[in-house]
């Protein structure tokens, strides 16, 4: 895996931005609530792997995602 | 594995108050982070507006002073002549800058007072529940315009930036957009080149950021984004208006 995200799930409210922009599709909406009572999204390295672009962090309005490259 | 991406540390770590999907958290990340890059946590002063991003001074580590509504420009202008080793810029939404705020804002950059004005223009009155603002576009829905904006009533839609951009003390005048993240990406570098003008001393710069507010036009987030790209851009059409020092190094 050359890169992965870390979603801090109770900074997530849910607007599916990193779903949107992710190139490779691996941001996933669930419906699990966090304390807030937001429907946190997942990262799902299973469908491709991560490039550690950053878009997804980029776009996330809370800065709720760190990124890690190899 | 190396960490990549991060929160900076001229962000607080809290939560933002924003609603889900809003770009006034994105462009309050942008702005701190210019901030850490140019190294100026310790010497950086913001002054936040009236509206959403009233409590702007929860999320930015660095001092920050509040403006009565639309006064950003004359707050900034005091804090920079007492301490103007100092980077001061002032957090404007739409209303604030470009309604109430006309008359300082613009007398400010005649001045050529050496701030920095960020400008995020939601189209709409974001914090009282969106109403219709000077820069709503011709046609769009608002509490207090539900057939539309019809420029015959309510006149047109106010291209501010440009307006600032006519005058003598301004250095650097730019509008930029958050539509999706490669636009993100190219904002930071505008708010980075506006910081520069004002610490070289340059004169009075302004960045006007166009910003989704999914709550106030009912869409969902990614409605939004799209909106921005598809409808602002076209009446607001992003761009360099004034770049003094290119200017200067054209000659």
């Amino acid at each position: 895996m050359a890169g992965k995200i870390v979603i801090n799930e109770e900074l997530c409210k849910g607007c599916a931005l990193c779903v949107e922009f992710c190139p490779r599709d691996l941001i996933k909406p669930t419906r699990r609530l966090n304390a807030k009572g937001y429907y946190v999204v997942i990262f799902d390295p299973d469908g491709g792997e991560c490039t550690a672009c950053t878009l997804c962090a980029v776009i996330c309005p809370e800065v709720s995602i760190e990124v890690y490259r190899e | 594995m190396k960490k990549v991406f991060s929160r900076t540390r001229a962000l607080k770590p809290v939560a933002f108050h924003y609603c889900p999907g809003c770009g006034h958290s994105i462009l309050h990340r942008l702005v701190a982070e210019v901030i850490e890059e140019m190294d100026l946590v310790d010497r950086a002063i913001g002054v936040p507006p009236a509206g959403c991003a009233v409590l702007a001074y929860f999320y930015f580590d660095v001092d920050m002073g509040e403006a009565p509504h639309g006064r950003g420009a004359a707050v900034a202008t005091g804090i920079k002549r007492v301490l103007p080793d100092r980077l001061v810029f002032t957090y404007q939404g739409d209303g604030d800058i470009a309604a109430i705020g006309t008359a300082e804002t613009i007398h400010a950059a005649n001045r050529g007072e050496k701030i920095t004005a960020i400008f995020v223009n939601n189209a709409v009155y974001g914090m009282t529940g969106g109403q219709m603002a000077p820069t709503s576009v011709v046609g769009q829905v608002t509490t207090t315009s539900p057939k539309g904006r019809d420029p015959s009533r309510e006149g047109f839609p106010i291209n501010f930036t440009e307006l600032l951009a006519q005058i003598k003390g301004t250095a650097f005048a730019a509008r930029a957009s958050l539509q999706d993240p490669a636009h993100v990406l190219k904002t930071k570098k505008i708010i980075r080149k506006a910081f520069e003008a004002q610490m070289k001393g340059l004169g009075f710069s302004v960045v006007e950021v166009l910003s989704p507010c999914p709550t106030n036009w009912k869409m969902s987030p990614p409605q939004a984004f799209r909106w921005v790209k598809e409808e602002m851009v076209k009446h607001y059409p992003l761009g360099v208006f004034k770049d003094a020092e290119g200017e200067s190094l054209a000659d």
